[in-house]
């Protein structure tokens, strides 16, 4: 193994997979950097879900290739799987099993001796606020409660690579705090997250890189700020009263979005005084009255915007 | 990389889960005896009267019939315990917790023989049930503790064919309903064979299929050890089927856990 390889936690080239006629993923590179956060970002049926399945060998890919820590997933999935973690969408927690059980389950099968698995398991307690319901079983638990122990087990192995596939999804806002200070605590110390998340919001906060993924394509990768700079500038927000107001801006401004039932319309714009002025003189000039008007830099919403373009992808920054 | 040293503490490890699992519905382990105890008195009580005066000897009736149903009724307790086993299997593949262990280091096969091991001793305690209930309904067994013994291991040797086959059962559907209704053929098999009637008394055909299939001989070598009839070459075919058919539910099985994806 070269330097240059432990660099990178992970590398995937030409991943495919099809399930009968439908291609869930058709051809994704990849590369995450030791340390680092990636957020693999997409609406529901992206790919995402498959992407973490195939490179956390619970799947196989039926094209491409993947090194995880070095490992090839086909060739060495036990090396793969002894530096990984993985929580999926789906809690894998026992549910007939009370929270302290299902975490010394998995101290057993870490192989960590009675007494280091016994502390690791009251620490991975106090760590995620379980200690009170440690003795009750994991059906009687909440579903922050649940998430919260699924991603206890995933690192009582002290895993280097951690797979969290949509680890907020249906979360109250203070498990998802938890959850977003737990990942930050992860890297820190040096741990790789490969994430997968519908949340533009999130993959901005947390992710070092972001990929986006839109029917099984990678569409675009970079940092958070390098995808901002994919859509050139940001624009102004304008308000109306009525949709007779509105109608008449649409018509001064011919580049702008406009939103009927908002009773808005969005001029390209980079933000900047000069430009500003010139949109005021134009109302002025048109004597249009407006009764909110915004200045928008760019997010993340407008890059997933400008590169999937469906109306499926709407539901993205819903949350 | 093929065996890892540690299956053995994984499977350890697997099998205390699967009977701690196994302590927290302990309905289900009553379920598996409940059925056969049912079938004994209903057999007994029921049609022993008539059943038993058909055996042909010179004493004849519900006594003797209860000697002669006793070997058969622990099988139909063995194949019961499929459906349990089956269950059990197709509900742990719907959990998330599957989905982990196969992304975790560990032993690929200690999963399955978690469940098969549990699965034995599950049956086991239920023919200890379905034995008491027999002693007390008068059943005698007329040979010694070792033949008791060998009796036990046979039957265990049995549950082991009969649990690989049905984590294999449970492995092929992908709801928990489906699963937990095909091993009931297992449930019909003992009833064809020597278990109830001498097979002399059935139509050709059913007659050589019961003589042929791998719980007669079990029964009779069952029957042989528990009261002294002759064994002839049952006790050599009995261990022939069982392992053969733990190999083929082995192999069947590892073969359905590492195709069936967790999605």
């Amino acid at each position: 193994m070269t330097t240059m390889e432990s660099q990178v936690a992970i590398r995937a080239a030409g991943l495919r997979k099809s399930y009968g006629t439908q291609v869930v993923l058709d051809g994704i590179d990849l590369e995450v950097a030791e340390g680092t956060v990636f957020a693999l970002l997409g609406p529901n049926g992206a790919g995402k879900t498959t992407t973490v399945q195939i490179l956390s060998t619970l799947i196989s890919a039926d094209g491409g290739e993947a090194r995880i820590a070095g490992h090839d997933i086909v060739r060495e999935p036990d090396g793969v799987r002894a530096v990984i973690g993985v929580t999926g969408q789906f809690s894998a927690v026992d549910k007939l099993f009370t929270g302290q059980e299902n975490l010394q389950l998995m101290a057993d099968l870490r192989h960590l001796d009675k007494r280091e698995g016994r502390g690791r398991v009251r620490e991975l307690l106090e760590r995620f606020e379980l200690v009170e319901v440690a003795g009750k079983p994991v059906a009687t638990y909440s579903g922050g409660m649940k998430r919260r122990l699924d991603l206890a087990m995933t690192l009582v192995g002290d895993p280097r690579i951690i797979f969290l596939d949509e680890p907020t999804a249906g979360l109250d806002p203070r498990s998802r705090r938890v959850m977003w200070e737990t990942i930050r605590e992860l890297v820190a110390g040096g741990v790789t997250i490969f994430l997968t998340t519908q949340d533009l919001d999130e993959a901005d906060r947390l992710a070092h890189r972001i990929a986006v993924l839109d029917h099984g394509v990678l569409v675009a990768q970079g940092t958070p700020d390098e995808l901002k700079r994919l859509v050139s500038g940001g624009h102004i927000r304008l308000q109306f009263a009525d949709a007779a107001e509105l109608e008449r801006a649409a018509r001064t401004f011919d580049g702008a979005s406009r939103d009927d039932e908002a009773l808005t319309i969005q001029v390209p714009s980079d933000g900047g005084i000069g430009s500003l002025r010139a949109l005021l003189d134009w109302l002025d000039a048109g004597s249009i009255e407006v009764s909110a008007l915004s200045v928008e830099t760019p997010d993340l919403d407008d890059v997933f915007l400008s590169l999937t373009g469906d109306h499926d992808t709407k539901k993205v920054t819903v949350r | 990389m093929i065996t890892s040293p540690l299956v053995l503490a994984d499977s350890t490890t697997m099998l205390r889960r699967n009977l701690r699992r196994m302590r927290r519905y302990p309905s289900l382990t009553f379920f598996i005896a409940g059925m056969p105890v049912v079938f004994l008195l209903l057999f007994v009580y029921v049609f022993g009267g008539a059943l038993g005066a058909g055996l042909g000897h010179v004493s004849g009736g519900r006594a003797e019939y209860i000697a002669y149903i006793v070997p058969g009724m622990l099988l139909i307790t063995v194949a019961g315990a499929a459906q349990g086993t089956a269950i059990s299997m197709a509900m742990d593949m719907t959990e998330g917790i599957i989905a982990r262990f196969r992304t975790m280091d560990i032993g690929r096969t200690s999963v399955l023989i978690g469940h098969v091991i549990g699965s034995v001793i599950q049956t086991m305690l239920a023919l200890a049930i379905v034995m008491t209930v027999a002693v007390l309904i008068g059943f005698r067994p007329t040979t010694g503790p070792a033949e008791w013994i060998a009796a036990a291991g046979l039957l265990a040797l049995a549950a082991l064919a009969v649990s690989w086959l049905s984590i294999a059962l449970g492995m092929v559907p992908k709801d928990v309903e489906t699963a937990s209704n095909l091993p009931m053929f297992l449930i019909l098999l003992p009833f064809l064979s020597s278990g109830f009637v001498p097979t002399d008394s059935m139509p050709d055909g059913l007659s050589w299929f019961a003589e042929n299939q791998p719980f007669t001989p079990v029964i009779e070598t069952v029957r042989g050890l528990l009261l002294g009839t002759s064994i002839g070459n049952s006790g050599l075919l009995a261990v022939g089927w069982c392992i053969g058919l733990s190999i083929v539910g082995y192999v069947w099985a590892r073969r359905l856990y590492e195709r069936r994806s967790a999605g």
